[in-house]
């Protein structure tokens, strides 16, 4: 090896990390734009009258509907992209799990929280805990297109709505399916900031480098 | 899977982190530009335009898919002592003269008065079903009135010299307060009811006596309460909350 060289690992191709942090405005204004709708009818969650109105979304219906059904086509189209590209290009097999997914998950939040030193044998880029993350990220995002077609259009695709339970059942299928987001965010969020630079990096750049 | 490893000179790598990271402020940069942009330029009827667009691009998909086939699911009929929620009074606040109290419709050339009474003399129509809100909440009712395309056909309403159908149908309240204009083909759909009753009672003031519309595949903002005047026009009306940046087609 020649000096001043390095060995990277190519880990996140283009794709995949325009879509994630495309995913990252579109998602984000789905739930500012998603909670100004909500609060038209707080039906399931308040905040006191101040906090509401330091975040500034009251009254604010007429705007959050424009571009929740403005953002959601950007935000399928976004979504069906990555999809594609996850099947077509192979990336896919980095979330095929098998029956001992549960198992290590739980195994893996054991040596996340030092309880347990040594974490399960992971073949790919992803650790079982991180597989269920994210398929179960690609499952909301589904759910909430489902969910969320059931409260917009509740006569017209009247069969998912009351599949779904009913109009009420939906619309709170669709808020929980938004608490989930931000739960998934959080955790993320908090994951990525442990597992430091060099594997958020590759989230931007793309590569890794390889440990020594 | 197996990750594919590179060998790689250290100015590169560093070049490509710096490209990268670059490419990823220009992003921030066009989301929040592009945003702002929309948020805070033009606006077509208090709707940012590019939202605007989006709401008739919405329309024209749905209106495509949908059709009077599309019933809004029956429900069980709500208990005659519970009053249908009421959620505004545009339109409403003055004094209406309950007596001699008519409708002025208006389809083409025809032009007239139509006494109260009128509606309740055909046959009538009894639908129970979700009253939906746009504010999110919603509420079994019934209502039970003179079905709005048995009124067109009654009355011989709504058609042009040449046979089709008028684009829209104009509703306001007597003094003009409140306003809504309605696609034509939501106005035929079997659900649509000139109402005088509801939850097996005769209308309350508060819920738009003596006359309303009630139409399901709507929002609830389409359901105008006090009819003073029935249109029919090929130009889109003018629609109170449509003017105030909400959808206009506010279809369900």
């Amino acid at each position: 090896m020649k000096e001043n060289q390095i060995i990277i690992i190519e880990k996140h191709p283009r794709i995949l990390r325009y879509t994630h942090w495309i995913n990252v405005v579109f998602l984000s204004l789905m739930v500012w734009s998603g909670v100004l709708i909500y609060w038209a009818n707080d039906a399931y969650y308040k905040i006191p009258d101040p906090v509401a109105e330091t975040l500034s979304i009251q009254y604010k219906l007429a705007e959050g509907l424009s571009w929740h059904f403005f953002i959601m086509w950007a935000f399928i189209i976004n979504g069906l992209v990555y999809l594609a590209f996850l099947f077509i290009s192979g990336e896919w097999r980095e979330l095929a799990f098998d029956r001992k997914i549960f198992k290590d998950t739980f195994f893996v939040i054991l040596h996340d929280l030092h309880i347990k030193k040594e974490a399960p044998s992971q073949k790919g880029k992803f650790n079982a805990a991180q597989k269920i993350a994210y398929i179960g990220a690609i499952l909301m995002a589904f759910g909430s297109l489902i969910t969320g077609i059931a409260i917009y259009k509740p006569v017209t695709m009247g069969w998912i709505t009351n599949l779904l339970g009913g109009y009420e059942a939906a619309r709170f299928e669709h808020f929980v399916l938004m608490i989930g987001f931000i739960i998934f965010v959080i955790v993320h969020i908090l994951q990525v900031m442990r597992a430091g630079w060099n594997n958020f990096r590759a989230m931007i750049a793309g590569y890794e480098i390889e440990k020594k | 899977m197996k990750l594919k490893k590179n060998n790689i000179d250290e100015k590169k790598l560093k070049k490509r982190l710096i490209i990268s990271i670059l490419s990823g402020v220009l992003f921030v940069i066009v989301v929040i530009v592009g945003f702002r942009a929309i948020k805070y330029g033009s606006r077509i009827e208090e709707a940012p335009t590019a939202l605007r667009h989006s709401f008739e691009w919405n329309q024209k998909v749905w209106a495509r898919i949908s059709s009077s086939k599309h019933l809004s699911v029956n429900k069980p009929r709500p208990d005659k002592s519970k009053p249908p929620r009421v959620n505004g009074d545009i339109g409403l606040t003055s004094v209406a003269d309950s007596k001699n109290y008519s409708v002025e419709v208006i389809s083409g050339t025809k032009t007239f008065k139509l006494p109260i009474a009128a509606f309740h003399s055909t046959d009538k129509v009894d639908v129970s079903t979700d009253f939906r809100c746009i504010e999110g909440w919603s509420e079994e009712m019934s209502y039970a009135g003179m079905r709005f395309s048995d009124f067109m056909k009654f009355y011989d309403l709504g058609k042009k010299p040449d046979g089709t159908y008028y684009a829209y149908v104009g509703l306001e309240t007597p003094d003009k307060e409140y306003y809504v204009s309605i696609d034509i083909e939501s106005m035929i759909h079997p659900q649509t009811v000139l109402s005088y009753e509801m939850n097996g009672t005769p209308l309350s003031i508060e819920n738009g006596a003596p006359l309303r519309l009630m139409i399901p595949v709507k929002y609830g903002i389409k359901n105008l309460k006090r009819i003073g005047k029935i249109f029919f026009s090929d130009i889109r009306p003018r629609d109170y909350w449509a003017e105030r940046g909400y959808d206009w087609y506010s279809g369900l």
